[in-house]
């Protein structure tokens, strides 16, 4: 029995995945800032099988209570094995342009949010000598595009990050997976026209599973995205500047 | 992949206006702010229009899937509307618990076989799926929210139980599981040359098998009329493994041009799959996929039907004259050549529904698929109804795309009361349809 800890458990993928850890029998520890969304995701994962469920409500942008946060999880079900960040939004490229406030707020939870957690999260796994930190990031960290650079750049500072502690931790026995999800039907993309390129929140979630288990490192989902972004990533410049992504 | 929001019989093909998809039982979706017709759509299941809202908009509940609570001492669960009949199968089958009551397909979400009041192989015991719900939430336009139980607001309980989804939005939903020892069926396949062979094996099948079925050879004239296959069952009483059933692996990629089916290639499937089983009779332990939902083997399979899609013809009649009335039909069907693979063919029981509107009662039932060629397939049906109606039958909205409104307030005469419990912000393609109404008007836009 596992003891998982997953921030932004109210995401759609995140709570795919999540259920697999509860059907397996884990002990899982759910943070999220809307308490009413939570409570329906415990008592789902309940019934599914879960050994124990706690909830936590969060603000991830609440910096300070990171610790407290860590802190609560610990000293419910002992120590962590698992920590999924899932958590991020999807801001209004266009929006961002025009002001530095929301482009630094998009920054703010898709990065700096995500950084400070993971800093904290890998002190304690280092000492410990085990464990898996997973995070999701985007196909969009991969290479800056017009449409979407804000989100891309956060994304993309996660990237580099978890890239630079997997680097670190591999060492002592800590697997870091950075999870790179191309499309994926769900309320962040509510707003999008549907293409044959989404996929579902469960394919989505099984695979984030698989690669936790297998703690893996790179992890593009689907896994055709892999392809894509090699494509996209090797257009020169030059080119790139000049088309329409 | 972008989702389509059709039935399965993909006739008639109405668009809503827009879609507004739920997650949470707890959110309200905008009422004040809908200016058109809504109805609830989670699988899309129903074969004709009842789940439909042309020019409406759609509340997409299929996503609102979570399970709430599972007492598993007493086999009670609770969940959301949009939890599939092969969610709740992958819960609780391990677990030791079934279905009370299931349809042909696990692909249906609990609020539609509660809207659709479904029944199963085993009616002649326990009645339909609304019989054995304990409670649950409606939400009506206004924004109330209502629990619904045989003692608690039960008249909005028997409106909504088999309400093809016209009384609000049931959120979530309570259900009364039944106890298995193993996930198999112990199964008997019996080859029957006439109706009146039928109804002798079915007679003596009710009171020992929980589970009868007969598929009806529907192309077969002559003195072959009326043959087919009985099968029955009982959940094995030995105790096995309760396993869930596999992720299916076969998938009709596409809508098949319409030559795939013609009547020589349906002629020679009823044929293949009467003489299939030999000897005439065969005994067999199987897994409860087989039994209960053989067409769940390939996804979306409705796609043999190409593009124009399908009729499915579904009518229960009374049990005087049910060897004559069921002859009638039969003839008309293999002479006219245009029904499909094989007939649906079932004895109802006395159980009663709390449903107000349902479509089950004691009688027998025939069911089956005629793919959509316009007015000919239209008019094969009226000949049927006119069959149908003399006989004091009724035919079941579920399934229904094109039932007249005088057969479907002649059919089912409590549509006076139940109008009372419709919300008056809710609508359906069918429910238009038959009251005779217009089309959901179009206020902006268009
Ligand atoms: N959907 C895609 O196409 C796609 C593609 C690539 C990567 N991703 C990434 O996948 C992850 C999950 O997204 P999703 O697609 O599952 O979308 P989602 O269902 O909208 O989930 C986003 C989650 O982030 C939470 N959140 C946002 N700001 C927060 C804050 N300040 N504090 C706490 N929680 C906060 C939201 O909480 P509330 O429920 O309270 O709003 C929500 O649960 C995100 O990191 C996203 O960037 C998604």
């Amino acid at each position: 029995m596992a003891n998982i800890c997953i921030v932004g458990a109210t995401s759609a993928i995140a709570e795919a995945t999540t259920r697999h850890f509860a059907a397996r029998g884990d002990r899982l520890f759910l943070v999220g800032r809307s308490p009413d969304k939570l409570a329906m995701i415990a008592n789902d994962m309940r019934v599914r099988g879960a050994a124990q469920v706690e909830t936590f409500v969060l603000d991830v942008n609440d910096l300070d209570r990171h610790v407290e946060m860590l802190e609560t999880a610990e000293g419910a079900f002992g120590p962590l094995d698992v920590v999924l960040i899932a958590h991020g939004t999807l801001p209004d490229q266009r929006e961002c342009e025009r002001s530095v406030a929301k482009t630094l707020d998009a920054f703010q939870t898709n990065a700096i949010s995500t950084i400070a957690l993971l800093t904290e999260v890998a002190n304690r796994f280092e000492a410990r000598e085990r464990g898996v930190i997973a995070v999701i990031s985007s196909v969009a960290g991969d290479r800056g595009r017009q449409s979407n650079y804000v989100y891309g750049a956060a994304k993309g500072a996660v990237n580099i990050f978890t890239q630079g502690l997997r680097n670190r931790l591999a060492k002592k026995g800590v697997a870091v997976v950075t999870i790179k999800p191309g499309f994926v039907d769900t309320p962040m993309t509510a707003h999008l026209p549907k293409n044959a390129l989404f996929a579902s929140p469960e394919d989505v979630g099984a695979r984030i599973f698989r690669a936790i288990e297998r703690r893996e490192d790179v992890v593009y989902v689907p896994w055709f995205w892999f392809f894509i972004m090699t494509l996209i990533r090797h257009i020169p410049e030059r080119i790139f500047k000049r088309l329409n992504l | 992949m972008r989702k389509r929001y059709e039935s399965w019989g993909k006739y008639p093909k109405h668009q809503p206006a827009s879609v507004y998809r739920l997650r949470w039982h707890t959110e309200t979706p905008p009422f004040d702010r809908f200016d058109r017709p809504v109805l609830a759509y989670g699988l899309g299941r129903s074969y004709g229009d009842v789940c439909l809202n042309e020019n409406g908009i759609l509340l997409d509940t299929a996503r609102m899937a979570h399970f709430i609570a599972f007492d598993e001492e007493r086999g009670v669960l609770r969940c959301e509307a949009g939890v599939s009949l092969k969610h709740i199968l992958d819960l609780i089958v391990p677990r030791g618990w079934f279905l009370p009551v299931t349809p042909g397909t696990k692909y249906v979400t609990v609020g539609g076989a509660i809207a659709n009041d479904v029944h199963g192989k085993n009616h002649h015991r326990e009645g339909t799926f609304g019989r054995h719900v304990t409670q649950f939430e409606l939400l009506r336009s206004t924004g109330e929210r209502l629990l619904c139980s045989p003692t608690q607001n039960s008249d909005l309980f028997r409106a909504t139980i088999g309400g093809l989804g016209l009384t609000g939005l049931i959120t979530w939903a309570e259900i009364k599981l039944r106890p298995i020892k193993s996930a198999y069926i112990d199964m008997e396949r019996i080859r029957f040359g006439s109706l009146d062979e039928f109804f002798d094996i079915s007679a003596r099948s009710d009171t020992r098998f929980e589970h009868t079925v007969a598929w009806l050879d529907c192309i077969a004239q002559g003195s072959a009329l009326g043959r087919g296959v009985f099968l029955r069952g009982n959940h094995s009483e030995e105790p096995g493994p309760l396993r869930p059933s596999k992720a299916p692996r076969l998938y009709v990629p596409f809508d098949f041009p319409s030559f795939v089916l013609n009547p020589l290639s349906m002629r020679a499937f009823n044929t293949f799959y009467y003489y299939m089983h030999t000897p005439t009779r065969s005994q067999k332990r199987v897994h409860y996929e087989s039994f209960f939902y053989p067409l769940d083997a390939v996804r979306r399979w409705n796609r043999i039907y190409g593009r124009r899609g399908f009729i499915q013809y579904q009518c229960v009649v009374p049990p005087d004259d049910r060897v004559e009335v069921m002859r009638e039909l039969l003839t008309l069907i293999a002479r006219s050549g245009r029904a499909s693979f094989l007939a649906v063919f079932k004895e109802f029981g006395e159980v009663a529904s709390p449903g107000m509107l349902s479509f089950p009662r004691k009688g027998v039932t025939l069911a089956l698929d005629f793919p959509f060629e316009g007015e000919a397939t239209l008019r094969l049906c009226e000949q049927m109804d006119a069959i149908v109606r003399e006989a004091g039958g009724v035919l079941y909205p579920a399934k229904d795309a094109r039932m007249s409104g005088e057969d479907f307030r002649r059919f089912y005469p409590q549509w006076e009361t139940f109008r009372r419990y419709v919300d008056p912000a809710f609508s359906s393609s069918f429910w238009r349809r038959v009251m005779g109404e217009t089309p959901a008007n179009r206020t902006n836009g268009a």
